[in-house]
């Protein structure tokens, strides 16, 4: 019984980094219809600069936060420079842009910081683990996860901004109408998924370590995760990335075993796309031609 | 008296279809314009080139300021609203929402409650459904939400694309007589894009016929209605 409760634990853990991740994923493809392949890349990235700060003498928590912050500025110029430009272009010419700038990003990595694994420090002291109960990280990214999902929802539901943002994943030529940048709107999407997948690779590190690759199983579950919830839904794709994250542990530990849990998340991927391919709580569309 | 909007010459294509032919057209300030032509001979274009919404050749202003060339989003702000063509609402937002995102140039005025509470005394439904989603509403409570929407701008002209689309004869008739009441007593300038002539006509104090992209004719509403040739050749009735 107590294997089995750790094993959700551990599922919810790592789930709120999958969430994390298909949060960001989604925010991208709400306003642009973009899938960002390059989303865990980025986490990586931030992830090396936070280390790169922790080794420069850094606090945890400076370094954390401004992770953060470069990468929402990172993520930002991105969608500007790279991004913007191909606007109008066709579905496959971006999904070429996408992979380009997933490879590019996964080799300026490992360019600058070297291809050996390094590992990552985590903030949650023992005082997380309820008296040794319970792995002190695990419950800690939880709990953090948990915070930074009700911060982005209090933003969306109760911010002039949040609204202006929400409004140009809806109706992009509408918001124009009424006085909001879309430009701006869509740079800012960027760059807070940027800094979500930022806390995701900062979460993920302790246990998968530092290196170039370190995110690419993750992006695979996140991918599951935002299917899974529908990908045009931003709340389903989180609760998603806690459900992968349990079905994932609990499958690896009684049915599968480890060695193949990243084939049940390619698995959900295409049990969604041929059973149901809006996903639990997505919207279908209708194109009226 | 000088002009609130006027174009000169205005040409637009989409890619390499061109649609405008240079179109010259005034609306003085607080004034009701019509825009009549068939279906395809350029009025959505022409309202779409006003707000920026389409590339554009040939001379926009607006209180003799050029315009053209300003994105979307700046047309906004000097005070012109658009009820677009397909109406525009945002549907998974609240009839509220779709108000709040209505007034957001004016966020910082304080004055949204205000604002909110006029309107709906035009749109009493509205207020009725303000917490219900916008896309459960009715076409003709659509229709008033997004005339409210771009009302909340406090605009100084105010363009709508087809107000009667789709729509029973009785809402029709509601909504242009507030319509006409928002011209009159907020001295708003209303520029309406439409099919069914002698509506328009009836509220427009000048009239423009457009046909193929470029005017064709125009002058003071009465006098288009009173010439039966004009009558039965542009305006079908």
């Amino acid at each position: 019984m107590y294997e089995l409760f750790h094993q959700i634990l551990t599922g919810l853990s790592q789930g709120g980094i999958y969430g994390g991740l298909a949060l960001g994923l989604v925010m991208v493809y709400r306003t642009t219809h973009h899938v960002n392949f390059a989303q865990g890349e980025f986490a990586m990235f931030s992830t090396f600069l936070a280390l790169t700060l922790i080794q420069a003498g850094f606090s945890y928590w400076s370094a954390f936060f401004l992770t953060i912050a470069i990468s929402f500025a990172g993520g930002m110029a991105v969608e500007r420079i790279v991004i913007r430009p191909f606007h109008q272009a066709s579905a496959l010419t971006l999904v070429c842009v996408f992979m380009g700038l997933l490879m590019v990003t996964n080799a300026t990595a490992g360019w600058l910081f070297g291809y050996t694994m390094q590992p990552f420090p985590s903030p949650f002291s023992d005082a997380f683990a309820l008296g040794g109960f319970i792995p002190a990280h695990e419950a800690g990214t939880i709990l953090l996860v948990a915070l930074m999902l009700l911060l982005i929802y209090l933003f969306f539901r109760f911010t002039w901004l949040g609204l202006a943002m929400r409004a140009t994943a809806e109706n992009g030529e509408s918001s124009a109408l009424v006085g909001i940048n879309v430009g701006a709107m869509l740079a800012l999407g960027w760059g807070l998924a940027t800094g979500i997948g930022a806390v995701a690779g900062m979460m993920a590190a302790p246990i998968v370590f530092v290196d170039p690759n370190m995110m690419s199983g993750v992006l695979v579950y996140a991918f599951a995760a935002a299917l899974l919830g529908g990908i045009d839904n931003p709340w389903g794709a989180a609760i998603s990335g806690f459900i992968v994250g349990v079905v994932e542990n609990i499958a690896g530990a009684y049915l599968v075993g480890t060695e193949l849990k990243l084939t049940l998340a390619l698995a959900i991927i295409v049990g969604v796309l041929l059973i149901r391919p809006r996903g639990i709580w997505g919207r279908s569309f209708v194109t009226r031609v | 008296m000088t002009d609130l909007l006027r174009l000169k010459g205005v040409e637009a294509s989409y890619r390499d279809h061109q649609v405008l032919f240079g179109i010259d057209l005034a609306i003085a300030p607080s004034s009701s314009v019509a825009l009549l032509g068939a279906n395809g001979a350029g009025k959505t274009t022409t309202l779409r080139a006003i707000c920026g919404m389409v590339r554009t050749r040939g001379e926009i202003t607006f209180e003799d300021e050029r315009i053209d060339g300003r994105r979307t989003d700046q047309v906004a702000r000097l005070g012109i609203g658009h009820v677009p063509d397909g109406r525009g609402t945002f549907l998974n937002m609240t009839v509220e929402e779709n108000l709040q995102l209505g007034g957001y140039l004016r966020r910082r005025s304080g004055a949204m409650a205000q604002r909110m509470e006029q309107i709906f005394t035009h749109f009493p439904r509205l207020k009725e459904r303000r917490n219900q989603q916008a896309g459960t509403l009715s076409g003709g409570e659509q229709q008033m939400l997004a005339i409210s929407r771009a009302l909340m701008l406090d605009p100084k002209l105010l363009l709508l694309d087809e107000p009667s689309f789709g729509l029973a004869p009785l809402i029709v008739k509601e909504i242009f007589s507030i319509l006409r009441a928002i011209n009159e007593t907020n001295r708003t300038a209303l520029l309406i894009v439409e099919q069914n002539a002698k509506l328009a006509l009836d509220i427009a104090e000048h009239a423009y016929l457009i046909e193929t992209g470029s005017i064709v004719m125009h002058g003071p509403s009465e006098k288009l209605k009173g010439e039966e040739s004009i009558r039965k050749a542009y305006l079908g009735y």
